[in-house]
This record gives C-alpha cells, structure tokens and sequence, in this order.
C-alpha cells in the first residue's frame, strides 16, 4: 500500500492539474500505450510527452517498462478508480440527505415552541 | 457529532446505504412516507437539484412522482415508480422505473432503545445494468471533472487506511 505523505498529495494533485496529463489518464485506462503512441495522440513531441509521462509516474498515477526497445505505459498504482470514486459521490448524496433527514426528525422529536420558521442553511 | 453514513457495493448488483438516526423508527418512517416532510430533505441544495413537484401514496400498491430541476438539466427529470410493499414504521419497497434498468429499493428500519438502525439496500437487475449506472456517471468527460474533483477525498481514505 502506498502510503502518502503531504508531499506526495501535493505531487498528485499537481500531476493532475493538468489537462494533458488527465487525457493521458483517461486514454490509458482504456488501454496500455507506448510513448511515441500518446505523443502522436495528443500531437507532442515526444520530448513533450517524456515529460508530461514523467510527471505522472513521479505521482505514481502512471507505472512504465521498457519492451524491447518501446517503453510502455500502464496505470499506475495510484490509480484513479472510477467506481470508487463513484461511490463515495454516491456516499456524499447519501449523506446530505440523512443530514437533512437529522433536521427533520429533529423537530419531529422536539417541535419549536416559537411559531417562526427555521431558515434553511 | 453526526451519525456516519455509509454506501458499499454488496454484491454484484447491490447497493447498500447505512445510517443510524437518534429517534424512534415511527418518525423517521413518518419523514420518508409524508410528501410534505420528504420534499424537504430528499433534494440537497449542495447537489444542486430543486424539486418541483413531489408526489408519493406510500402505501402497498401506491405510487410516487418526483420531478426535478437542475440547473444544468434543459428539462426537469421526472423519477417514479410504485410501492411493492410498505410496511409501517418498518419497511418500504419501491421500484425505479425511469430506467428499464432501474433498481428495485428496499428501505429498512429497525428500532432499538429508541433509536432507529437505517438500511436501504438498491437491488439492480442484473451485474451489467449496476455496472451501467457506474458507467453513465463515470464515463462522460464532464462526470470525468468531477472524478478528479474527488481525488482528494479517494486519497484521503487511502491515506487512512
């Protein structure tokens, strides 16, 4: 398990902050791809796609091995998971419902006696 | 201190939803089955959805209606379906039938020294129409946003395990 330090956030995040470097993301987890395939998809040098590539991989979002003489590039273990994240998007809808359904009940249980109306937050 | 909710993918085609809530089983049953008080709390305002109109006959062999707006949606969203079973205070069953592959939702309350165990559990079809509904709010490059939106929270809770 990877475990992350502050740094190591920061490092991912800024990984991600970039365009590019999400449709990197995004292309290789439909599919494994070498270096010069992503520099034609995205019409980059290949200088230009070493670095975005390098970038990711420092952020452990992206894992490289060279193949003969092609170096191949996979998700890494830091992958973004999309069910995961899914989920807890799910989770969080979950949650303000029931934060909601607390309020509620809340006044159920112990009705105001003033007779003016709460304003929603 | 608030009561934690959670959501687990249980099996293959099942979603499930916990929560605990402090008061009694008939209160929380009375929120979900009175339109009055759901149209309340079903829409959070952070999720940007308004209600605009809320129907529901929470009985067995009743139905409901909701409808609502978003910002972002050209036209309201109508969401509806029927009541396979209700059983007071207790248990509610209700189909989702926007979607030909829409869950079946069992609620469940159980009561115990006046608090109330919640669990609503979303039976899909089958594997593929779950997985589908992942898919629709995963694959679009808008939902894909706001995947990355949510990286913070995904390495959170790998940072604290």
């Amino acid at each position: 398990m990877v475990q992350f330090t502050s740094g190591h956030l920061d490092t991912a995040f800024a990984a991600l902050a970039d365009p590019t470097r999400r449709g990197i993301l995004e292309r290789l987890a439909r599919a494994d791809a070498s270096i010069s395939e992503l520099a034609d998809s995205f019409r980059m040098t290949l200088t230009g796609m070493k670095k975005h590539v390098g970038v990711l991989e420092h952020a452990d979002l992206v894992a490289t091995e060279k193949v003969g003489r092609v170096r191949i590039c996979r998700l890494g273990a830091r992958r973004l998971d999309a069910e995961v994240a899914w989920i807890e998007r799910y989770r969080q809808l979950w949650e303000a419902r029931f934060d909601a359904l607390d309020r509620i009940v809340e006044d159920l249980q112990h009705p105001r006696t003033n007779m003016t109306r709460r304003t929603r937050s | 201190m608030k009561n934690p909710t959670t959501v687990e993918r249980t099996s293959e085609r099942e979603l499930v939803v916990t929560r605990h809530f402090n008061a009694p089983a008939h209160i929380v049953f009375k929120a979900w089955s009175d339109p009055a008080l759901l149209r309340q709390w079903w829409t959070p305002p952070s999720f940007g959805i308004t209600f605009v109109s809320c129907e529901a006959d929470v009985r067995t062999g009743g139905s409901y209606r909701f409808v609502f707006s978003h910002p972002a949606a050209p036209e309201p969203m109508a969401f509806f379906g029927r009541y396979v079973e209700v059983v007071p205070n207790a248990r509610i069953v209700w189909t989702n039938e926007e979607s030909a592959d829409g869950p079946v939702s069992t609620l469940t309350l159980e009561e115990k020294d006046g608090k109330t165990h919640l669990r609503m559990c979303e039976l899909y079809p089958s594997k593929q129409a779950l997985d589908d509904a992942i898919a629709t709010g995963s694959s679009s490059t808008g939902a894909a946003a706001e995947q990355f939106e949510l990286l913070d929270q995904v390495l959170d809770m790998e940072r604290a395990s």
